[in-house]
């Protein structure tokens, strides 16, 4: 009787280890299947040249670019708007009612799905501010889409930030803006640098909001202004595999494709893990 | 016969030399009360006697515990028959998100007992031991977090009296409550001791001197002095006992 | 003047604060205001009337009557409460075989005599006609089929936005599809995603979670479109052959990928939640010769049971949101699901998919917008079922 539950108990376990490693293997599965099939297709001529005989060969640049003014871009909007609204809800803000709406604002925005953002997008840059289909509208959308990460990180980088610094700063005459300033910004500054790169991953990634806001089918030669449409990895990815003239022809090159994308996605999350795993012994007792 | 006895038990937290060279010898149907300053062993020398600092990581033991002389740290031992027979009732009540009922049946049902009538019986006769029953007898179905702290706490007694064991270790039972609720354990465990043996961990001296027979005082990792209670708390032999009791420190 | 930046500082970190907030009031804003237009568009294509010929009784006809007469599946005007008479259809390219192209003059100056002839002679006719040639002395009847109304919207069982002369625009076989693959993917990933955060939480070493952890979090980490590219050439394939079906692309592909795409939500909050039992609770049970087991099933579990409602809900916003991923497998057939093993539809794939051929402002384009507000509703009630549940849970442990 005892030794029934015993084993049973030992049956289950190995259930639930088993099942953990099934979810861990699916990672595996995936980045191990793109990068077989994508490895073959990647070499300096596929990052460097533009698509060729109806996208079934030739390279990736252009929408390599794309996706560098995208992530540029979005950037410049969520940077900085994200790290102040992030010094502004852990610095200034009082715990009253305006801190609570902003935060629970701040997760809707990031609860609310990336097609709607899309659709936002198109609605409000695209045609009321007449950007028209441009590297500024889907920057923008973009933009808007991860601001929740940076806030997010800034605000959780600034709370683990001891209230000793700023007491010894303050103590010492200095106002607030330069204890902000000169000291708990410097501090905390690695770990906001985690949520600029996990948004680069995010923004580098995404497909939806772009699909009306930026992103061109098949355009060879380069942006040179923010007004231009531009091709991005996503994007062309999803081109390639749905909607191509050949799409037999075309998979190599969608391999290829999705290998550069999840590289690029996977390096921002592991700097942003080693980032964080470095300064999370620094200054927390 | 001793039903519980040590020997030359040390116990490391990691670096951390928690409990050095311990021996002692517990007889059947007594209380015995370990006493001693906060972090100086007690606690974590009573949750060696059901195993229970298995659960914490980097930790090791030398020495022996023989309970009914059985060596508990032995192979062979399986761990959650041990507990069956060692009970222990915590610092702070504890009970399970569900009804009184299921609280008191619940070390039935996880060892094994399918039969109602004999749960049913079981929990009556359990709640009544820890002088729980006529408090609750109307409202077993509800939640028991719906009780005051002392009527919990007595819960979690009858919860470990359910499944029948030999020992009943408490660590601290009654410093998360009230005078009133305090006395009330303190009597149950006057009257439990004509079916247990008890151990109990106690900041409190007075509550020391009147509930144990056998008292120990433990210093900094160390089984300082252990006898009567009476020769403890009116002629203690050793000095550093003297002080602490007499609350010289503490 | 110091005083004066440190104010000026504080009002400029104030301003950004609030842009999360003008953000949700603009895509409000914006969706629902697009999104109404909807139903100030007549149900026929704009710009064109129908007609019918002045005995005939029947006054008004619902968009998805009109669409089926039009497809002649209703072919007799007693079925949509007329007389037992054969419908006859009538488009403005049928008219060379009731008149000669002579007789309709060089510059078509006699086209509207002439349709306004062709629905007097024949009483049985229904006319699809542009209303510029509807003229005063026009002898039918022009029916008044009235605007597209929110219960053609949020009633309606066909989804078919270029259908002429009356575009469909109902609701519900998309709406049923999204619930459909997301109900199914997180009914799939539930189980694996409670193994993975029990293990985490209560049976791997520090070492082992310190591994699985980011490994977890890259999953979350990987784009959508790569999970679709993903099914399409693997998951897609392996379903066909397993189920020996004509497509691969099915509501199962879907809900395959998107429960791999909520597992990593799931896991992490579910291990959170596991994580809040108190070590005394814990220890509790198992002093009572619970095995680690029973302690698992009968306690932690019960323990945190809001924890892990949260975490299926929070698994199924993201599931019901997820677009390309979707897009990419189902098939996007708006049928009304039934099995899993069909092609279906999701609102976020059909936003995705109509919105670049929708002309701006039309009522295809205001209907995707009303499908983002639908979108949007559901995010919102999500995220006010998890306030609630997890406020629930706040008040359990005190």
């Amino acid at each position: 009787m005892k030794n029934l539950k015993q084993q049973k108990q030992a049956a289950v376990f190995w259930i639930l280890r088993i099942m953990t490693w099934l979810v861990v293997g699916i990672l595996f599965w995936i980045l191990g299947f793109l990068l077989v099939k994508g490895m073959g297709v990647l070499s300096w001529e596929f990052i460097t040249t533009a698509p060729k005989n109806e996208m079934t060969s030739g390279g990736i640049f252009p929408a390599i670019v794309g996706t560098l003014c995208l992530v540029t871009g979005s950037m410049l909007v969520a940077f900085p708007i994200g790290v102040m609204s992030g010094i502004y809800l852990n610095e200034y803000a009082r715990n009253g009612w305006t801190v609570r709406f902003i935060r629970i604002m701040t997760n809707n925005l990031s609860s609310i799905p990336s097609i709607v953002f899309g659709l936002f997008g198109m609605a409000l840059f695209v045609n009321t501010l007449g950007f028209g289909d441009s590297i500024l509208a889907g920057s923008l959308t973009l933009g808007l889409l991860v601001l929740p990460i940076v806030i997010r990180t800034t605000e959780e980088s600034l709370k683990a930030i001891p209230d000793t610094f700023r007491n010894g700063s303050r103590a010492l005459g200095a106002s607030q803006l330069q204890t902000i300033y000169k000291v708990v910004l410097p501090i905390a500054f690695p770990n906001i640098m985690t949520g600029l790169i996990l948004s680069i991953g995010r923004v580098s990634g995404e497909t939806a909001p772009i699909l009306f806001t930026v992103a061109a089918y098949f355009l060879p030669k380069l942006p040179t202004s923010i007004f231009d449409q531009v091709m991005a990895l996503p994007y062309h990815l999803y081109v390639l595999a749905t909607s191509g003239t050949d799409l037999e022809a075309a998979r190599p090159m969608a391999y290829g494709t999705a290998l550069v994308l999840i590289l690029i996605v996977l390096l921002m999350n592991i700097i942003a893990g080693i980032i964080r795993s470095l300064t999370s012994k620094d200054y927390v007792k | 016969m001793s039903i519980i006895s040590t020997k030359n038990v040390d116990f490391y937290y990691g670096d951390f030399h928690a409990l050095k060279g311990i021996s002692m010898e517990i007889e059947p149907n007594t209380v015995t009360a370990f006493i001693g300053p906060s972090g100086c062993g007690k606690s974590t020398f009573l949750r060696l006697m059901n195993r229970m600092n298995d659960l914490i990581d980097h930790t090791r033991m030398t020495g022996e515990i023989l309970i009914e002389g059985q060596n508990i740290y032995d192979k062979t031992v399986r761990v959650d028959e041990l507990r069956t027979k060692v009970g222990m009732v915590f610092q702070k009540p504890n009970p399970f998100p569900k009804s009184i009922y299921e609280n008191v049946a619940y070390g039935l049902r996880v060892n094994g007992i399918k039969d109602k009538d004999l749960i049913t019986h079981t929990v009556e006769e359990s709640l009544r031991n820890a002088a729980l029953w006529n408090e609750v007898k109307d409202k077993l179905k509800k939640s028991a977090f719906e009780l005051s702290g002392g009527q919990q706490q007595r819960l979690c007694i009858a919860r470990a009296l359910a499944i029948k064991p030999r020992i009943l270790l408490m660590d601290e039972p009654a410093s998360a409550l009230d005078p009133l609720s305090t006395s009330k354990i303190e009597d149950l465990i006057f009257t439990l001791k004509n079916d247990y043996t008890i151990v109990i961990v106690t900041h409190n001296m007075q509550q020391a001197a009147r509930v144990s027979d056998k008292t120990a005082f433990f210093y900094l990792g160390e089984l300082v002095e252990f006898d009567d209670t009476q020769q403890i708390f009116l002629k203690p032999k050793i000095e550093a006992t003297q002080n602490y009791i007499t609350g010289r420190f503490g | 003047m110091r005083r004066f930046i440190e104010k000026s500082v504080e009002k400029v970190l104030m301003a950004s604060g609030a842009i999360t907030s003008l953000t949700i009031l603009l895509i409000v804003v914006f969706l629902f205001r697009q999104g109404a237009g909807l139903f100030r568009n007549s149900v026929v294509e704009e710009n064109y009337s129908l007609a019918v010929n002045k005995t005939n009784p029947v006054e008004k006809l619902t968009p998805e009557e009109i669409k089926n007469i039009f497809d002649r599946e209703i072919v007799n005007w007693a079925q949509v409460g007329g007389l037992n008479e054969d419908i006859s259809v009538f488009r403005l390219n049928d008219i060379t075989s009731y008149v000669s192209e002579e007789a309709l003059g060089e510059e078509m100056q006699f086209l509207s005599h002439h349709l306004s002839e062709i629905v007097d002679t024949h009483p049985h006719i229904i006319a699809f006609i542009p209303n510029e040639y509807i003229r005063k002395d026009f002898k039918g009847k022009v029916l008044d089929v009235g605007k597209i109304t929110p219960s053609d919207f949020f009633a309606g069982k066909e989804w078919f936005p270029t259908a002429q002369p009356a575009p469909l625009f109902g609701l519900l076989p998309l709406l049923l599809g999204t619930l459909w693959v997301s109900f199914a993917a997180i009914l799939f990933a539930l189980p694996f995603g409670l193994a993975v955060a029990i293990y985490l939480a209560e049976l791997a070493s520090t070492r082992t979670r310190a591994v699985l952890k980011p490994v977890i979090e890259l999953l979350a980490g990987i784009p959508s479109v790569i999970y679709g590219f993903f099914g399409l050439v693997v998951v897609v394939p392996l379903i066909q052959k397993t189920f020996d079906l004509p497509v691969g692309e099915t509501a199962l592909a879907g809900s395959v990928i998107l429960a791999v795409m909520a597992m990593p939500t799931i896991i992490t909050i579910a291990e959170d939640a596991i994580r809040t039992v108190p070590r005394a609770t814990k220890e509790a049970s198992l002093a009572l010769g619970a095995s680690q087991m029973q302690t698992i099933f009968k306690v932690i579990l019960p323990y945190c049971v809001s924890g892990i409602m949260a975490a299926v809900v929070l698994g199924i916003g993201r599931a019901v949101g997820e677009t390309m991923a979707v897009l990419m497998v189902t098939g996007n057939s708006a049928i009304i699901p039934t099995t899993l093993l069909e092609p279906v539809r999701t609102i976020p794939a059909t936003i995705a998919a109509e919105l670049g051929e929708a002309p701006t402002g039309g009522a295809h384009y205001e209907a995707l917008f009303m499908l983002g507000v639908i979108l949007f509703l559901i995010t919102l009630f999500i995220s006010i079922l998890i306030e609630i549940i997890s406020a629930k849970q706040i008040k359990q442990q005190q």
